[in-house]
């Protein structure tokens, strides 16, 4: 097993908030994603990726498309 | 091995033209004692004479002070003119005619002289400035043969010496009333610390009301004590050793000001470091870190030897450099093994050289062969280099440290330089005395509020993690009041961003009136700050910690470059965005590519061409993804799949926020390397402990908060016989990747060589130049002062939405009180060196500030023991009441190990860069009367340690 999910979550969802200033989800997914492809270590996104498989309700809509466009 | 003392750079004595440099285009011809000379129009006399080769006796005048002309030993004759002026108060005219020795001239000065000597103690073959003495150097110029007046006349021989100062003596016999401490102390340090008492012959010195220095305001520079043309003020280390008998230039190792200075030595023994009139960050200033505190480079509790253990519950085997690399080397690469490549990184420290930096994430890449490397910048300025890449297209602060002085307008935001910067917040009070206005922005009521002579214009008193929501405040007053620079920002930034930015801001959510109920701080005094800054000329935005460290750090160094494009504050003296770097050299450290995801210069891994440069200069595959950081790497190690680290020069276990978190993660690794002067805290969950070396025992180069450049060098041997860099060589060597260099010039070379920003730096270059700002190539072969002077490094500035996100870190019911940290002048970081020298004195512990109201409720009083608690843990601190915190706050320094202020520090971090959020962490405090849990299991394992050491090390 890989990192504790609950912090990359967490993590994941502060990016998320942070390119929250407009409501064109499109828009805030594909900067999350790039976020996340430029500065997170594979292992953790594929951690996010696998868990975002089994449990997508449980993340924001814009990080559930952003994890789509995850690099691994 | 390092330890040619051929190398040695030295210095001969400093130059002194008497009054500080005009700052003039037009220039003045005049002919002293019939040579022709031309200088810039304002010279004084003094300086045109020294500048043609002309030494007129002074006593009073010193380069680095405005003139004063009381000691009246600097007579001249102006042709044309009657009576004999003091040439330090008289400015140059074009056309005048100088005679700087005559018959008249030698007796008036030798009369003078008499008086002085008269009353001064005739002890030279044993007074410690015997030899660096103005007045025995100036009796002895101007020929004084007799003392008519004989010594028994009224005199302060018998004055008493206050040897209070840990580092320096004042013995007012000794003064000649010269009043170059006094200047030396509004001027160059503006403490204001000293008087001159009484009036004629009574006049005397005084440090604050007839204080002894160490009870006064004085904050111990040492401006005063260079300053002294004679042995009153002298430094304790002269007195006991005697005058230095060479001089090496080199860098103080403290802080992001990166002052130079000389290291004044005998033989091996360095006698005392002085600030270099010629150094570009300081200009001849210092602090008491830089000034003073040096002695823990010698200090007993260095480890010299090598050592090596099992694990870490055994006693320290003291081992040959040899085995410990072998040992190191094999353990990692079975790790690697077992685990996987990926299973190993390194953290290199931002105390370390460029080159030495360099060559730690240059192992990682190559030996390790993965990107597992970080900085400990992470935990202190990581938000700068994205937040300034990501609007302006690189990484580092846009001026001088000198384009202070041509600011209007200057905006403090989380941070304290009189404590953290003292030499830049020496120039920068220099300004604010000739008239720039102030805008502090801090929960904390800073010295800078209020000091001797300058005070804020505004404090905007805003609550712990809140900064996002004031910037955005400003930036809607300046948006909404039209107040931008449109000009600016059409010709120079990017229009789309722009108006997506303008939409944001403008929104009511984002306006002052909206924010007070979150910031704390009244819509009237942001809007008028907002006015204050917008209407400026020039405004210029300093800022610390105090940004970076929170859960919107990166957020907040973008929101204040967009509030300095909105209002066109680039690109010239005066302006920009400035960020003050703690320790010296988180710039460079950032720069050599300690993170994980970039390359030297700030080139991400992504980048296929920058990645293929380095591959064919290192014979290596690099990894395009980018690796774990530091809380990456505590996290992955609990899960049992980061099994082994090197460490070079930082104490995480004392550094890093929640340390138990951090020492679960250090506890579950199969190897760790620690690098270190001494065994610090997380030596005790180390497995290879490496002997570094101090900055005086190597060769190499720091980058300031300015991207200056400057030079270390060596003024001894190291202690441990290896240099840092060549340590991480050898590791990288044993592990498979030859590394070998002969000296750390050839490391810089290879940085120009595949870094565009630093093609052209060399040591050569910076032996010419003294120091040299980055980017430095073929466009600007002598540096860079001012960045984005025609367009932004990106191109075109990119403004960015930065939406206020509230911080998990709030107050609630169980934990209503917000905690935030700083530090204290005379100590530094962890406190590792400065609690191993006098230093300790000012500051003997880490104490805890909280406002009387809020400790009135508790019970809790001045000086009493105070638990503090959070989510992550407790500790107990000694309480100091004070109203500098508002009610709700707490404040601490983290100097201390057995403090634990990192205990409650909590894991929650910048959500761009994973920047710890150490400055709001929500807890209770509440009256204890013995130490926390956390407290007693430190003693009881400082204690266990002590014991696992080689009880003989050689070395
Ligand atoms: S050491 Fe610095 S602060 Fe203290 S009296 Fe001298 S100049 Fe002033
Ligand atoms: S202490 Fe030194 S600098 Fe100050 S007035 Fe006396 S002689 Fe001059
Ligand atoms: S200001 Fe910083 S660099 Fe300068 S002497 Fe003090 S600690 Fe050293
Ligand atoms: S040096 Fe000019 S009056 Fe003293």
């Amino acid at each position: 097993m890989t990192v504790n999910i609950d912090k990359l979550r967490k993590m994941a969802e502060q990016i998320t908030a942070n390119m929250a200033y407009t409501d064109d989800q499109t828009v805030v997914a594909s900067k999350v994603a790039d976020h996340l492809n430029r500065f997170w270590d594979p292992r953790m996104k594929a951690a996010l990726r696998d868990y975002a498989s089994a449990h997508s309700a449980e993340l924001s809509p814009a990080l559930r498309k952003a994890v789509m466009q995850l690099d691994v | 091995m390092n330890g040619n003392m051929d190398n040695f750079y030295q210095v001969g004595r400093e130059h002194d033209y008497g009054t500080p440099p005009a700052d003039s285009e037009n220039s003045v011809s005049l002919s002293i004692d019939g040579a022709r000379i031309t200088v810039p129009e304002g010279t004084s006399v003094l300086r045109a004479a020294a500048l043609a080769g002309r030494q007129i006796p002074k006593l009073c005048a010193v380069e680095d002070l405005s003139a004063f002309g009381s000691c009246r030993l600097c007579l001249v004759e102006i042709e044309g003119r009657s009576g004999y002026p003091a040439a330090c108060t008289t400015l140059v005219a074009e056309g005048m005619a100088i005679a700087t020795q005559t018959p008249r001239l030698a007796e008036l000065r030798r009369n003078v002289m008499e008086l002085y000597i008269s009353d001064h103690p005739l002890d030279c073959l044993t007074c410690p400035a015997n030899g660096d003495c103005e007045l025995q150097d100036t009796a002895g110029a101007v020929g004084l043969r007799e003392v008519r007046y004989g010594y028994q006349g009224a005199n302060h021989l018998a004055a008493e010496t206050d040897a209070s100062s840990p580092y320096f003596s004042f013995d007012p016999s000794r003064c000649i009333v010269c009043s170059r401490c006094v200047r030396a102390c509004d001027e160059q340090q503006g403490t204001f610390a000293l008087t001159v008492d009484g009036r004629g012959f009574d006049s005397k010195i005084a440090a604050s009301q007839d204080q002894p220095f160490l009870d006064s305001e004085c904050v111990s520079c040492g401006a005063c004590v260079k300053a002294c043309p004679t042995a009153t003020l002298t430094e304790k280390s002269v007195i006991e050793l005697g005058q230095p008998d060479r001089a090496v230039i080199t860098t103080c190792a403290y802080c992001g000001v990166g002052c130079s200075f000389r290291a004044e030595m005998q033989g091996d023994q360095l006698v005392r470091m002085v600030p270099n009139r010629d150094g570009h960050a300081n200009h001849g200033h210092s602090c008491v870190k830089g000034r003073f505190a040096f002695g823990y480079a010698n200090h007993p509790d260095r480890i010299t030897q090598p050592m090596i253990r099992e694990s870490i519950d055994q006693a320290w085997q003291a081992v040959s450099w040899e085995q410990a690399i072998a040992h190191a080397a094999a353990r990692l690469k079975t790790i690697q093994n077992h685990y996987g490549p990926k299973a190993v990184g390194a953290i290199s420290s931002s105390r370390c050289t460029n080159e030495e930096v360099y060559v730690v994430q240059k192992m990682v890449r190559t030996a390790f062969g993965n990107n597992n490397v970080d900085t400990c910048a992470r935990v202190c300025h990581s938000p700068t280099g994205y937040g300034l890449k990501t609007t302006l297209g690189q990484s580092s602060g846009t001026q001088t440290f000198d384009s202070v002085m041509a600011a209007d307008v200057i905006i403090v935001i989380g941070a304290n330089p009189t404590s953290a910067h003292p030499v830049f917040a020496s120039q920068m009070k220099r300004r604010l005395r000739q008239g720039a206005k102030l805008i502090v922005a801090d929960p904390r009521r800073i010295d800078l509020v209020e000091s001797p002579h300058t005070r804020a214009d505004f404090h905007l008193q805003l609550q712990p993690g809140t900064n996002v929501a004031l910037i955005n405040a400003l930036s809607h007053t300046v948006i909404s009041e039209g107040l931008e620079d449109t000009d600016f920002v059409a010709s120079r930034c990017d229009t789309e961003a722009y108006r997506t930015w303008r939409e944001f801001i403008s929104a009511e959510r984002n306006s002052p009136e909206a924010m007070q109920g979150i910031t704390g701080v009244p819509a009237e005094q942001v809007r008028a700050a907002a006015r204050l800054y917008a209407g400026a000329g020039n405004g210029a935005i300093y800022y610390g910690l105090g940004v970076t460290e929170h859960s919107q750090g990166s957020t907040m160094v973008m929101g204040i470059a967009n509030l300095a494009m909105a209002t066109g504050n680039f690109g010239r003296a005066g302006v920009g965005v400035n960020p003050l770097r703690g320790q010296n050299n988180v710039q460079g450290s950032c720069d050599m590519g300690s993170f994980p995801h970039e390359l030297p210069g700030y080139r991400h891994l992504s980048d296929r061409q920058t990645r293929q440069q380095f591959e064919q200069d290192w014979q290596v595959v690099i990894d395009p993804q980018p690796g774990y950081r530091i809380p990456n790497m505590f996290d992955a190690a609990i899960n049992g799949e980061f099994m082994g680290l090197y460490i070079q020069g930082e104490d995480l276990a004392q550094s890093d926020p929640d340390t138990q978190h951090v020492h679960a993660a250090l506890g579950a690794m199969e190897c760790v390397i620690v690098q270190d002067l001494f065994l610090n805290e997380t030596a005790k969950f180390a497995h290879v402990f490496l002997p570094g070396s101090s900055f005086l025992e190597k060769d190499g180069t720091y980058t300031n908060a300015e991207r200056r450049i400057s030079p270390v060098r060596q003024v001894m041997p190291p202690l441990s016989g290896m240099a840092e860099w060549e340590i991480t060589c050898a590791l990288s060597t044993a592990m498979g990747y030859p590394m070998h260099y002969a000296h750390p010039s050839q490391i810089m070379d290879e940085v120009a060589r595949l870094t565009p920003s630093f093609a052209g730096v060399s040591y050569a270059r910076l032996e010419q130049q003294g120091s040299l700002q980055w980017p430095c190539n073929e466009t600007s072969p002598n540096g860079t002062t001012f960045m984005h002077v025609d367009e932004f490094a990106r191109g075109k500035g990119l403004f960015v939405p930065t939406p206020y996100v509230e911080t998990d870190e709030r107050s609630n019911s169980r934990y209503p009180l917000l905690l935030t940290t700083g530090r204290v002048l005379s100590q530094y970081n962890v406190g590792a060196q400065t609690r191993r020298t006098p230093n300790q004195q000012y500051h003997v512990e880490d104490r805890i500030e909280i406002h009387p109201s809020d400790a009135e409720v508790r019970g809790i009083t001045d000086g009493s023991w105070v638990g503090v608690k959070s989510r992550a843990g407790e500790t107990v601190l000694r309480a100091e009441l004070t109203e500098r915190v508002q009610p709700g706050v707490l404040y601490t320094t983290f100097h201390h190990p057995q403090s634990g202020a990192n205990v409650v520090t909590t894991e929650n971090s910048d959500w761009a860069t994973n920047c710890p959020e150490y400055k709001v962490t929500a807890v209770q405090a509440y009256p204890v009367n013995q130490p926390s849990a956390w407290q007693a299991l430190f003693q009881q394992q400082a204690k266990q340690q002590e014991e696992l050491l080689p009880s003989v090390l050689p070395g």
